[in-house]
């Protein structure tokens, strides 16, 4: 990316909460630039500051310190009615959608029209071509309670799309959908930026969602920034200790100790598939193979394999309910059967 | 127990009389109400617009006036109807004691049919750049709707229970027949009657409200 003016500068931003026990520092020292036309994430743990953040960029939480540097003004100069104006050009969408539950659709889309004043026939005019693009044209007249998540979600970005914001903020967007429409409302996204030219930034927990649309990314943790850079090379090679536990994953730490063991007896059917595997993801439980052996007699596979069942007395009965309910032979042994 | 066209002929007018302070009240208490209980709401600590000391002194004139019984405000505000009515006795001369004691109730009605709204709809208009009105005009309240109407039934129905008490003080309606003939005449079975006339009026209005609330929520499919 060729260096331009950002569209956003985030400089040494802190935002405090007093609470009843202290103050809670949210976010501390954050300095970040955002280049039109781009696709930003945010990503972090849940309470890393992420959603703060975002509120702090048009202004929904007043930064304790710092400057919030859209298009080259600093929001904090600005008085109520300047940073009203600014939020016009600052679309925004939510986890939870936030439509308007008494209006129709196509009213919700009108809805930040109306707001600055749009004649109402042209308000509609405009509200119908976003319904167009976010592909729920024959919906207006419905009510929010009638769409589904992946719908609403449509709206929301149609109605935050109405004023022709130059950044659309997404917080959580795609949290409360499952992986298919995620996956649509994230094209969705795309295609925003692509066409319009809207800088879109994505707040989320979720890596796939950066890994899908963006073209760079910030890791917060623990209301700092622990890397900033192109999503390509954070995935390549994540610097930071969170950004390593994001892109990889947690990894497993049962505890087994002196825990339950099982024996599963392979009884040919058992052999053509793949019962471990398919075990540890069904009860998403990792299990320790202590022995196993299969022998082809006759064309049928036969053998037996014991593994160790984690200590948590949930998890191992997860397992044992998936043996029984599967019809898979098993039965519990101990150290000295083998 | 004598059922003539007098006696007929007073329960209607009594009916008439009950409606008329009823809905006269009401109409009044909800216009100061209304907006009592919208400046609760965004003066609230976590509201739109918090005004922490503003908030405070007008709840605690609220409960000041909730605390008094109806029966004793009704008497203690007489100079004030003489002022405002010109007269203490009759229908109209219950209506200032009856706004008196309505406004502040319909105000906390008000105010927790408006902290039902979802605070991410509120934000989400914020992020719009709604100006303060606008989200009282164009959210609060019409998302509010279905709630303020429930409050509503309530509300009016409890100012039909106050106004009842009008008799007590020469005022008039059903409750004024209930107490002066029924009680005061031991004519038992005319109470019953204007109980029974009381408690039809009480079904009708917390129907017609409810079923208001359900036709126009949105939020059922």
């Amino acid at each position: 990316m060729e260096q331009k003016e950002p569209i956003i500068r985030l400089e040494h931003l802190v935002k405090e909460f007093k609470t009843s026990s202290g103050t809670v520092k949210a976010l501390e020292d954050i300095s970040l630039d955002i280049y039109a036309g781009e696709i930003f994430g945010i990503i972090g743990l849940s309470g890393a500051g992420k959603s703060t953040l975002v509120r702090c960029i048009n202004y929904l939480e007043v930064p304790t310190s710092g400057e919030v540097i859209f298009e080259g003004v600093p929001m904090g100069s600005l008085d109520r009615k300047g940073i009203n104006q600014a939020r016009r050009s600052m679309g925004m969408i939510f986890q939870q959608f936030n439509l308007l539950a008494q209006r129709n659709i196509l009213k919700n889309v009108c809805f930040p029209m109306e707001l600055q004043k749009t004649p109402k026939d042209q308000a509609e005019k405009r509200a119908r071509e976003l319904l167009e693009m976010v592909g729920l044209a024959d919906r207006e007249k419905a009510y929010p309670a009638q769409l589904s998540g992946g719908q609403k979600q449509r709206v929301a970005i149609a109605r935050a799309l109405a004023t022709n914001p130059k950044v659309l903020l997404c917080d959580e967007a795609t949290s409360a959908l499952d992986p298919n429409t995620t996956k649509s409302i994230l094209q969705l996204l795309k295609e925003i930026n692509r066409k319009l030219g809207v800088t879109v930034i994505v707040i989320t927990h979720e890596m796939g969602v950066i890994e899908a649309i963006c073209d760079r990314v910030a890791i917060i943790d623990k209301s700092h920034i622990a890397e900033v850079g192109e999503v390509s090379q954070i995935f390549s090679g994540p610097k930071s200790a969170i950004g390593r536990q994001l892109i990889m994953g947690d990894t497993v730490h049962a505890d087994f100790g002196d825990s339950k063991l099982v024996r599963i007896t392979f009884d040919g059917r058992a052999s053509n598939e793949p019962v471990l595997a398919n075990l540890i993801l069904a009860c998403k439980v990792p299990v320790n193979i202590m022995y196993a052996a299969t022998k082809d007699v006759n064309g049928t596979a036969l053998g037996q394999m014991i593994i160790q069942l984690p200590k948590d007395e949930g998890e191992s009965n997860r397992v044992m309910n998936y043996l029984a309910t599967a019809g898979i032979p098993h039965e519990e042994v101990t150290r000295d059967d083998f | 127990m004598i059922f003539n066209a007098a006696t007929i002929e007073m329960l209607q007018e009594g009916i008439w009389e009950t409606l008329y302070m009823v809905v006269l009240s009401s109409a009044i208490s909800y216009l100061i109400g209304i907006p009592l209980g919208i400046i609760l709401v965004v003066t609230d600590k976590d509201g739109i617009r918090p005004i922490p000391i503003l908030q405070s002194i007008l709840g605690v004139a609220i409960n000041l006036l909730r605390a008094i019984p109806f029966i004793i405000l009704l008497i203690m505000v007489l100079p004030l109807t003489q002022l405002l009515v010109g007269t203490v006795v009759g229908s109209k001369a219950i209506v200032p004691p009856l706004v008196i004691a309505a406004a502040p109730y319909i105000a906390r009605m008000v105010e927790s049919s408006f902290k039902e709204v979802d605070a991410g709809v509120i934000e989400a208009a914020k992020s719009m750049g709604a100006s303060t009105f606008q989200i009282v005009w164009k959210v609060l309240l019409p998302e509010a709707k279905p709630s303020l109407l429930v409050g509503a039934a309530i509300s009016i129905t409890t100012i039909l229970g106050y106004s009842a008490m009008a008799g007590f003080v020469g005022g008039g309606g059903l409750g004024a027949i209930a107490i002066n003939h029924g009680y005061y005449r031991y004519e038992v079975g005319l109470m019953l009657v204007t109980a029974a006339i009381l408690v039809i009026i009480v079904q009708i209005i917390q129907e017609v409200m409810m079923r208001l609330s359900k036709a126009t929520d949105r939020r059922i499919r």
